[in-house]
């Protein structure tokens, strides 16, 4: 597959946006005045959102996880309303209520992340089925982690997908920690997507860290599922800088894993590899991060000027 | 008025008509297809509209209801079929976490409209696993309606209504008035959701019927007018959001209030009533308020124990001579 030049400088800004947006993030979580409630953070596994959400228009939806900052912006939700809801004012994209762990962006494909693991592949089995029902020619593709394999959801939302032939993208990141527990504590084999044979669909296990890779494989699937043919799985391996949640200490993860995993990091591979094929050169990339930083400042100055929702606001759109 | 029809074809024909008039609602459950349920109350509904919108699904009840949730987000009006109760324990996850938060969470970017079917089966020997009646549970989630028809008419009114509702609406329907037959009005009517209606009007008692039960308290109503004692019967039909104005004008008439339910009393819509009319009633009552409901135990299978678990005519009449006497 031929990928243009503009659709791997898309690819690796969309990276760095999400990695920018992140790591200011933490420092504002961590300086511990502004952000309320819980933070998952997805610094590392940024090509797994975005080379799949890449292939996908606002009319395409996602569903994503507990740790869905990178696939909402991959998708191409604004940061200011993000950053905004992140510092629960008025202005986030779900008024303040939603935080972290729960928002979506309707308009842009963005149908949720969600507080319960695993629970976006129920609900994407239902917009899959919309989207066949309304003969559209729409997909819907649904993140989630290693974690998320053992739940009842993956098995009743793959066979029901497989079983209706419905447009769902299975999209398996594998991090290696359900929160703290190592995936081979909790998956019985070496590659889940091996799963996938079960209920009739095709499963990929790919490198999750090469952008490149993942951005064709879930073209592919894309293709698959928008021919009707129902769902497809792809497992992509990559790993989770930061720990469960800010102020994990860790203790679970071996010495010297994360060093190892950080000389792989998607964002600084794909760096090196567009310098060498001369797509981009060490100014361009610069000017690429200011940009972002840019984007995620004027995102964060939105959110302060924005104010706290009034009292009413929690007896509201209870009902429609 | 039109000919009688059975309980159970209400439903059914209330769902065909708004498929008729809808492109967008579909039905979806386990056997929904050619059996119709397995008391075939959707019977017919694949022949007319084909399997894409009378959808057969493994038993997968949390895929189901997540399904729907999902499906309804993107702006279809699925109409989910759990069949038992007690089944739905198994996607109280759906229900609860992401359909009845999903509007309110995102900030009102999405509407949910959706119907999820459950049947209450008491009276059946079906036993620990098939007989639960367990609306009190999502009557106590926001943003989720909870109706419980009691006739053929307000079958197919609440049924209507409920398909139309932008909301995700729960629709319990009891086993036992599958076969009860009546006239229901011709052409096209709903019975709104959120309102109660007194069945029968009195001065001595008020008493509120949730569900089946109202043809319990129609018996007992009839024994106790032979005795000289008018109560005025309620019958509640929507147990979320609750009519307490009209429980509230009925209790300044008569000043005395009983509430009868299958479910267990404990925790119950009763309790849930009884506390909300003596926060604003307590002048106007002459006698505690009481309810008529089953034990805090567990439905048995056995007929004995069955019948002495479940509220009935007797256990009620029992209960408003006690609190005249």
């Amino acid at each position: 597959m031929k990928i243009s030049k503009e659709t791997k400088i898309d690819l690796f800004t969309r990276m760095v946006k999400i990695r920018t947006f992140e790591d200011e993030t933490h420092k504002i979580f961590m300086a511990g005045k502004e952000m309320p409630g819980f933070l998952h953070l997805s610094q590392g596994e940024e090509a797994m959102a975005v080379g799949t959400c890449a292939n996908l228009t606002f009319d395409d939806a996602i569903y994503t996880t507990h740790r869905g900052h990178g696939c909402i912006i991959a998708k191409g939700a604004d940061l200011k309303p993000m950053m905004a809801e992140l510092f629960g004012r008025i202005d986030g994209c779900c008024k303040g209520r939603a935080g972290s762990m729960h928002f979506a962006d309707v308009k842009t494909g963005c149908m949720g992340s969600n507080g319960i693991v695993g629970e976006g592949m129920r609900l994407a089995i239902g917009t899959a089925f919309a989207q066949k029902y309304q003969k559209t020619k729409n997909v819907t593709a649904v993140f989630f982690g290693d974690g998320a394999t053992g739940t009842g959801a993956f098995h009743e939302s793959f066979n029901m997908a497989a079983t209706l032939k419905l447009p769902v993208i299975f999209v398996c990141s594998i991090n290696f920690y359900a929160q703290m527990t190592h995936k081979s504590v909790h998956i019985p084999i070496e590659h889940v997507a091996d799963r996938a044979a079960g209920y009739g669909a095709p499963g990929v296990t790919i490198d999750g860290n090469d952008v490149e890779l993942v951005y064709e494989e879930v073209s592919k699937a894309v293709k698959h599922c928008r021919a009707g043919k129902g769902p497809y799985m792809i497992e992509g391996i990559t790993y989770r800088h930061h720990g469960h949640f800010i102020g994990d200490p860790c203790n679970y993860r071996p010495a010297g894993e994360l060093e190892e995993w950080l000389k792989k990091d998607p964002i600084v591979l794909y760096e090196q590899k567009l310098l060498k094929e001369g797509v981009l050169d060490e100014k361009r990339i610069q000017q690429i991060k200011e940009e972002c930083k840019n984007l995620v400042d004027e995102a964060v100055a939105f959110a302060r000027q924005s104010p706290q929702p009034d009292i009413e606001e929690l007896y509201k759109d209870i009902l429609a | 008025m039109g000919k009688p029809i059975m309980f159970q074809w209400a439903i059914n024909h209330a769902i065909a008509e708004e498929m008729r008039r809808d492109p967008t609602v579909f039905i979806i459950g386990e056997d929904v297809g050619k059996p119709g349920g397995p008391f075939g109350v959707t019977r017919g509904i694949i022949d007319e509209f084909g399997p894409e919108r009378a959808v057969d699904t493994p038993i997968s009840e949390g895929a189901i209801i997540g399904l729907c949730v999902g499906a309804a987000a993107a702006g279809l009006r699925p109409v989910a079929e759990i069949m038992f109760m007690n089944f739905i324990t198994l996607c109280v996850e759906e229900l609860y976490n992401q359909a009845s938060k999903m509007r309110w969470m995102f900030g009102a970017q999405v509407k949910v409209p959706m119907v999820v079917r459950a049947m209450t089966a008491g009276g059946y020997g079906a036993g620990p696993h098939h007989s639960s009646s367990l609306e009190s549970w999502f009557a106590s989630m926001p943003g989720l309606k909870v109706v419980m028809p009691s006739t053929p008419v307000n079958a197919k009114g609440l049924m209507k209504a409920a398909i139309r509702d932008d909301n995700p609406v729960l629709y319990v329907e009891p086993l036992s008035s599958y076969r009860i037959k009546a006239e229901i009005p011709e052409g096209d009517y709903i019975t709104p959701i959120g309102k109660c209606e007194i069945v029968r009007e009195g001065t001595d008692i008020t008493i509120v019927s949730v569900g089946r039960m109202l043809q319990e308290a129609l018996k007992a109503v009839d024994v106790l007018e032979k005795d000289g004692i008018k109560p005025e019967l309620i019958d509640l039909l929507t147990i979320n959001p609750l009519d307490m104005e009209t429980i509230y004008a009925s209790v300044k008439k008569t000043n005395r209030l009983v509430i009868i339910h299958e479910a267990k009393q404990t925790m119950g819509i009763g309790a849930e009533i009884a506390a909300s009319v003596q926060e604003k009633m307590f002048d106007w009552l002459d006698a505690p308020v009481e309810r008529v409901a089953a034990p805090f135990t567990h439905i048995a299978f056995q007929p004995k124990l069955e019948q002495h678990y479940l509220p009935d005519a007797t256990k009620l009449v029992a209960k408003v001579k006690q609190m005249l006497g």
